[in-house]
């Protein structure tokens, strides 16, 4: 099965390409906007960005196992991250992680079964004072407590 | 000597600060419009009299950073300025601020940056992680062009300049400016070997600056208040450490956050005025300026006998009563970095502290130089046995001999900012370290958090 992108994102695409002096430089955000549609970089969508942008795949793959946020299989529908570094972690980052991983079910890095829930740890994700913090998605949780996190996770199962 | 200042925060508690109404109000955008009718290297010498050290770390003079640009482009070799914003380096929670409250700033100082080195493009390198942020400088740039202050004729003055936000992908790495200018191509994040230089060959082959983020959103204030006037508004003035800047403080204080002073504050200021002072007990140790500037120990004194040494002035004194700055701080054994600190309480265990940052390095390393890749790995990999309660005093010397063959030993810069802090916490903590091996962990309190 190949992989195209909606007709809205790939005007997007075409805009994207145009900041640039050459197509390759288009490459990390026309992964960020097939994963936005497809959730991972998958095999096809590889060999999409890798036409569109006229680069050999091998390159586009040695793009993708580069860099943390370039999912390289399915993921649950959200992605939650809690920051474990330093500064989360001397205002109770670990503590707030086992919370999690007891309330979902799940150890970091895993689903739920219900494909709902993909949770995992960040390094410092620059929100030091306002730890400790938990990333949902696109969205910053900060200042943290146990029992905030739950209500969060919790609502993110019903959507 | 703590001296608050309202330069590049005066939006920060503003509503709707981020909007170009409010940055309009504030007399915004007047400097860029000025600027793009000086002569170039009247506003590269202001730019070098404001005595500005890069605020993402490495504290080079911005104007000589600026000067160190072709005067003019060559046919076919167009100039670029590169902003980044990869703010990822533990503790460091600045850049963020900037962003998200007050956009408007960066837009400007993009465009007299760009001015300034002769460059028609700007790119603003932002860690994907930082959506509102993007948003918000997408939102800023959007406002400026609708004003006419981007595109073609910015003023109506014919120099096009546009601005692009660029996102980068979770790699801590790519906050090392040859490794940011490869992900911007497209590639993976890894460091170029220098020479040559941005300026000579940077962004797509072409000279370039990489400016931190705050530098450039300080830009503007420069301007306004003209460069020796910014630069004395710092105690190390005379110092050529200018201006001011924002601090931020994280860990174990009561009011953690980021607070823009004066250079020449002290970390006793940072930590107890501004921070409200320690949390959980008494203070055990400052990580100055971001997690790879070596720990200073609460009961540590300078030591600077000679007269003729730039510390002398504060020989015998505690280590947090010098005025924070790049070169009094690297006098201390120790760095500056982006000046926001982590404090430790006397209830956080060193050792735990040292193993999360080098799980920290071990997972961020890029893997392209084997000290470093491999290094790090050990460095992990040890403490964890330490950290398990089955670690030797053989252990703490291995770890000495590991961060001492990083040292030096790899292209970019990541090698000596995992091998200076682990180092630091082994010189400074020996006596907890030996410690804790000896008793398998109970001698620590076996915690970080409070």
């Amino acid at each position: 099965m190949t992989f195209a992108l909606t007709p809205e994102r790939q005007q997007e695409l075409a805009r994207i390409v145009a900041r640039y002096p050459n197509k390759q430089a288009a490459c990390i955000p026309v992964l960020h906007l097939c994963q936005e549609q497809h959730g991972w970089i998958s095999d096809e969508v590889t060999r999409f960005v890798a036409d569109t942008l006229g680069m050999p795949a091998a390159q586009v793959v040695g793009v993708v196992t580069f860099y943390s946020i370039f999912n390289q299989q399915p993921v649950g529908r959200h992605q939650v991250w809690v920051c474990r570094t330093l500064s989360c972690a001397l205002r109770g980052a670990e503590g707030l992680l086992h919370q999690c991983e007891k309330h979902l079910g799940i150890h970091a890095g895993q689903t739920t079964p219900d494909g709902a829930i993909t949770l995992r740890t960040a390094e410092c994700l620059a929100s030091c004072g306002t730890a400790p913090v938990m990333q949902v998605d696109k969205t910053y949780h900060e200042n943290l407590t146990p029992e905030r996190a739950r209500e969060i996770l919790d609502g993110l199962r019903s959507r | 000597m703590l001296q608050r200042t309202n330069y590049l925060s005066s939006r920060y508690g503003v509503p709707d600060g981020h909007r170009i109404e409010a940055y309009l109000r504030d007399g915004g955008y007047e400097q860029a419009k000025r600027a793009l009718g000086m002569p170039r290297k009247a506003l590269i010498d202001e730019v070098k009299a404001a005595n500005l050290r890069g605020r993402g770390g490495a504290g080079f003079p911005m104007g000589v950073k600026w000067g160190f640009m072709p005067p003019e482009p060559k046919p076919g070799k167009p100039h670029y300025l590169v902003v980044n914003a990869d703010e990822g380096e533990p503790g460091t929670f600045k850049d963020r601020t900037l962003m998200e409250r007050d956009p408007h700033s960066t837009v400007e100082g993009c465009i007299i940056g760009a001015y300034g080195i002769g460059a028609h493009a700007a790119y603003v390198y932002v860690r994907d992680e930082l959506h509102l942020s993007k948003a918000r400088l997408w939102g800023a740039i959007e406002e400026a062009r609708a004003r006419g202050f981007l595109g073609a004729k910015p003023f109506g003055i014919d120099y096009p300049v546009e601005v692009y936000v660029h996102s980068g992908a979770g790699a801590y790495i790519c906050g090392e400016e040859t490794a940011l200018l490869n992900s911007l191509e497209g590639k993976r994040g890894e460091p170029r070997m220098k020479p040559p230089v941005p300026a000579q060959a940077g962004a797509f082959g072409m000279p370039t600056t990489v400016n931190n983020l705050e530098s450039i959103a300080t830009v503007p204030t420069i301007l306004k208040l003209g460069g020796e006037a910014f630069s004395k508004l710092s105690a190390l003035h005379g110092m050529r450490d200018g201006g001011c800047r924002l601090f931020g403080v994280s860990g174990h204080v009561k009011t953690p956050g980021v607070f823009e002073c004066a250079v020449g504050l002290t970390l006793r200021e940072l930590v107890y005025e501004l921070g409200g002072g320690v949390a959980g007990g008494k203070l055990l140790a400052v990580i100055p300026g971001g997690s790879s500037t070596p720990i200073l120990r609460h009961d540590e004194l300078v030591d600077a006998p000679d007269p003729k040494a730039p510390l002398h002035p504060w020989h015998g004194q505690s280590v947090l009563d010098v005025p924070m700055g790049v070169d009094t701080f690297r006098g201390l054994g120790t760095m500056l970095g982006t000046c926001c600190a982590i404090v430790l309480s006397e209830r956080a265990c060193p050792v735990l502290a040292m193993h999360n940052l080098m799980r920290f390095y071990r997972h961020e390393s890029c893997g392209q130089c084997t000290p470093c890749r491999e290094g790090s790995g050990w460095l992990e990999r040890t403490l964890d046995r330490i950290v398990g309660g089955e670690g030797t005093l053989e252990d703490l010397d291995r770890l000495h001999e590991i961060a001492n063959n990083i040292m030096g030993n790899t292209i970019c810069a990541f090698g000596e900012g995992t091998a200076m802090p682990a180092l630091g916490f082994l010189r400074k903590f020996r006596r907890e370290f030996e410690d804790f091996v000896r008793t398998h962990g109970a001698s620590s309190p076996r915690n970080l958090a409070l």
